[in-house]
C-alpha cells in the first residue's frame, strides 16, 4: 500500500506505439483511494492512451510502456499483461460502449464475473441491477440491439461485477442525450461514495467532469499542462476560454467571436 | 419413396457425424478468426486413436471417452506450440500453420499405424441392421448418431450455460472488450482448440467404424469446409445445421447421381458423392455469402 494514500501513481510515463511514435511524453498523475480523478484535454492529446497504459491493453495495440512507472497500491504494474491487472482490480470501461452484441444483457453482465462462481456471481448481478435499475427490465434483449445509454449502462455494470478495485472510464458521455449523461454521472458519482471505488474518469465533456471530479488533470499532445482540484481548475481563465467556452466575465461567449477564435496560448510545446 | 427415406435417415445419421466436427472448427473460427485446415487430420488422428484404446481390448464407450481426453491433451499441446506464438500475427500465417500442422499430423499417423486400412475387429456393433418400417439401417448409424447427439449438446450446452463457454462467446464478440474485464484470450484459445479436438476425435472414431480407418477419414473429415460455409462460418446451430446438410447432399448425390444412368450410359461414373457438397457450397455461397445462420453486423439505426 502507498503511504500517500494513493491508490494509483503514474510517474513520469512515455508511450510509444510501434516503437517509433511516441504519443505520452511524461505523464504523471495519482488517484488517492476513493476518490474521483478527471482527465480533460482535446482529442488526441492522450488521454485513452494513459487508461491504456494503466490497464496493459496497450500491448495489445503493439504499444509500450518506455519510460517512467505505474504504480498500483505500491507496486509497479507497468510491465504486466492485461490479464494480470485486470486480475489485481484495474478495470478499463473502453471507449465507445463495446458490450458483447450477439450476448443478451444479462450474459453481458456474467461474463464479467467470469472468474466467481454460484452465489457470488447471483449476488453480483443483483448489485449491478440495484445500479442500473433499467439493465433488469430489459436483462433478456441481445445487448447490440440496446441503446446507447443501455448499453453505457451496460459496459459499467459489466465492469462492476469483477470487483474492481479501480475503475477506468473512458468518455462515458460520448454521443449520449443530456438526460442520460445526467443519470449516467449520478451512478458514477454513487459508485464512487458507496463502494468507495475510486474512477479515474476521461471525458470531453469538461463542465460534468469536473462537477463529478474531486481532481483534475489537463492533457495536451501527450504532456500534463495543468492540474489542480476541480474547484480550482473550473475557475483557470484558460479552462474557461478553452473547455468551457465562457469569457473571463463567466458569461456565454458570442457566437460572433467564434468565428475570430484564435487560440491565443499554449501551455507547453 | 423408400429409397428416398433410406437416404434421408442415413444421411442425418452421417450428418450428424459432420456436424460435431463442424462445431470444433466453427469454434476456433470464432473464438480467434482462425481458419481451421487441419480438421480432417484432427479427425484421422480421432479414428486411429480411438481404434487403438478399442484393439487393447477396452470397450468401446470407454476408448471413446479416452479419445476424448487424448483430443483435449492434444488440442492443448498444438495450441501451446504452434499457436500461441503466433497471436497478434496476420491470419493468412496462423492458417498456413494449420496447413502444416494437417500434413504433419497425416505424415506421423502414416509412420505410426501405415498406410492400410485398418479395421474395428472384433465390430464395435452387430452388423445386423435394424428394420424401421420399410427402411434398413445399419446399427452402426443409429449408435453413431447417438453418440454424435449426445456430444453435441455437451458442447452446445458448455457454450451456453457455463462461465468458460461465455467466456469463449465473449471474445468471439469482441476481443478487446474480454480483454479490458480479464478474459484471458490464451485460456479461450486453448480451450477452443481442445474442443475442436475433441470434437474431431470422437467424429473420426465413429466415421472409422463405418468406413474402416484410412487417410479417406481425413477427407471426409474435410468435408466441414461446405458444412459451416453453408452454415455461415461463425454459428454454431449452423455448423449442425451445415453438417445435416451435408450428410443428406453426400447421400442424396451418392444415391441418385451416381447410379444415373441415360440410354444404357453412365453419365457419372461414380464420385458424385465426394464432390456435391462442394458443388453445393459453391452454390450456397452465390445466393448467401453469409452462410444460413452467420452473423450479419448488428446495425442499429
Amino acid at each position: 500500500m502507498d503511504t500517500n494514500g494513493n491508490i494509483l501513481q503514474l510517474n513520469n510515463i512515455e508511450v510509444m506505439y510501434h516503437e517509433v511514435i511516441l504519443v505520452l511524453k511524461g505523464v504523471s498523475l495519482q488517484v488517492p483511494r476513493a476518490g474521483i480523478v478527471a482527465l480533460l484535454g482535446a482529442n488526441g492529446a492522450g488521454k485513452s492512451t494513459t487508461l491504456k497504459a494503466i490497464s496493459g491493453l496497450l500491448k495489445h495495440e503493439n504499444g509500450r510502456v518506455t519510460d517512467g512507472s505505474i504504480e498500483f497500491m505500491g507496486e509497479r504494474i507497468d510491465r504486466r499483461s492485461a490479464e494480470e491487472i485486470s486480475r489485481q482490480g484495474i478495470i478499463q470501461v473502453i471507449e465507445g460502449r463495446r458490450v458483447f452484441e450477439h450476448l443478451t444483457v444479462e450474459e453481458n453482465i456474467k461474463v464479467g464475473a467470469h472468474l466467481n462462481t454460484g452465489a457470488k456471481m447471483r449476488s453480483g448481478v443483483d448489485k449491478v441491477y440495484a445500479y442500473f435499475p433499467r439493465l433488469k427490465q430489459i436483462r433478456e434483449r441481445t445487448a447490440g440491439f440496446c441503446s446507447g445509454g443501455e448499453q453505457q449502462m451496460l459496459v459499467m455494470g459489466r465492469a462492476l461485477m469483477t470487483n474492481p478495485k479501480l475503475m477506468l472510464l473512458d468518455e462515458p458521455s460520448m454521443g449520449l442525450a443530456p438526460l442520460l449523461i445526467k443519470e449516467i454521472f449520478e451512478i458514477i458519482t454513487r459508485l464512487n461514495r458507496e463502494e468507495q471505488l475510486p474512477i479515474l474518469l476521461v471525458e470531453q465533456n469538461v463542465k460534468l467532469a469536473l462537477a463529478v471530479a474531486g481532481y483534475g488533470y489537463v492533457l495536451e499532445s501527450g504532456r500534463v499542462v495543468m492540474d489542480g482540484t476541480a474547484d480550482s481548475l473550473r475557475d483557470n481563465p484558460d479552462i474557461k476560454e478553452f473547455y468551457l467556452g465562457l469569457t473571463d466575465l463567466g458569461t456565454r461567449k458570442s457566437f460572433r467571436e467564434v468565428k475570430h477564435y484564435k487560440r491565443r496560448k499554449r501551455w507547453l510545446t | 419413396m423408400e429409397f428416398f427415406l433410406q437416404l434421408v435417415i442415413t444421411g442425418i445419421m452421417v450428418g450428424s457425424i459432420y456436424a460435431l466436427v463442424a462445431l470444433g472448427w466453427t469454434l476456433i473460427y470464432k473464438s480467434s478468426g482462425v481458419l481451421n485446415l487441419s480438421m480432417g487430420e484432427l479427425t484421422l488422428t480421432g479414428a486411429y486413436v480411438s481404434l487403438t484404446f478399442y484393439q487393447w481390448g477396452l470397450p468401446f464407450p470407454i476408448a471413446l471417452l479416452f479419445t476424448l481426453i487424448v483430443g483435449l491433451v492434444l488440442g492443448l499441446v498444438v495450441e501451446r506450440v504452434f499457436l500461441r506464438p503466433l497471436i497478434g500475427e496476420s491470419v493468412l500465417t496462423v492458417i498456413m500453420v494449420t496447413v502444416g500442422i494437417s500434413f504433419f499430423l497425416r505424415g506421423a499417423l502414416g509412420f505410426i499405424w501405415g498406410t492400410d486400412t485398418l479395421v474395428f475387429t472384433p465390430p464395435v456393433f452387430p452388423s445386423q441392421p435394424v428394420q424401421i418400417g420399410p427402411i434398413v439401417i445399419g446399427q452402426v448409424y443409429i449408435w453413431s448418431f447417438i453418440a454424435a447427439i449426445v456430444l453435441l449438446l455437451i458442447f452446445v450446452g458448455f457454450f451456453k450455460y457455463t462461465r468458460w463457454g461465455l467466456a469463449m462467446q465473449a471474445t468471439a464478440d469482441d476481443e478487446m472488450a474480454a480483454l479490458s474485464i480479464g478474459i484471458s484470450a490464451k485460456f479461450v484459445y486453448a480451450m477452443a482448440w481442445a474442443i475442436a479436438f475433441m470434437a474431431a476425435g470422437v467424429g473420426g472414431a465413429l466415421l472409422g467404424n463405418i468406413n474402416g480407418v484410412n487417410v479417406s477419414v481425413g477427407h471426409l473429415g474435410l468435408l466441414v469446409l461446405p458444412a459451416v460455409v453453408m452454415g455461415g462460418l461463425n454459428s454454431v446451430p449452423g455448423a449442425i445445421v451445415g453438417g445435416l446438410i451435408v450428410g443428406l447432399l453426400q447421400n442424396f448425390a451418392g444415391g441418385y447421381l451416381d447410379n444415373l444412368t441415360i440410354a444404357g450410359i453412365s453419365i457419372i461414373p461414380g464420385g458424385a458423392k465426394e464432390m456435391f457438397p462442394f458443388f453445393a457450397m459453391t452454390i450456397a455461397l452465390l445466393f448467401k455469402p453469409y452462410g444460413l445462420f452467420g452473423w450479419q453486423r448488428i446495425e442499429r439505426v
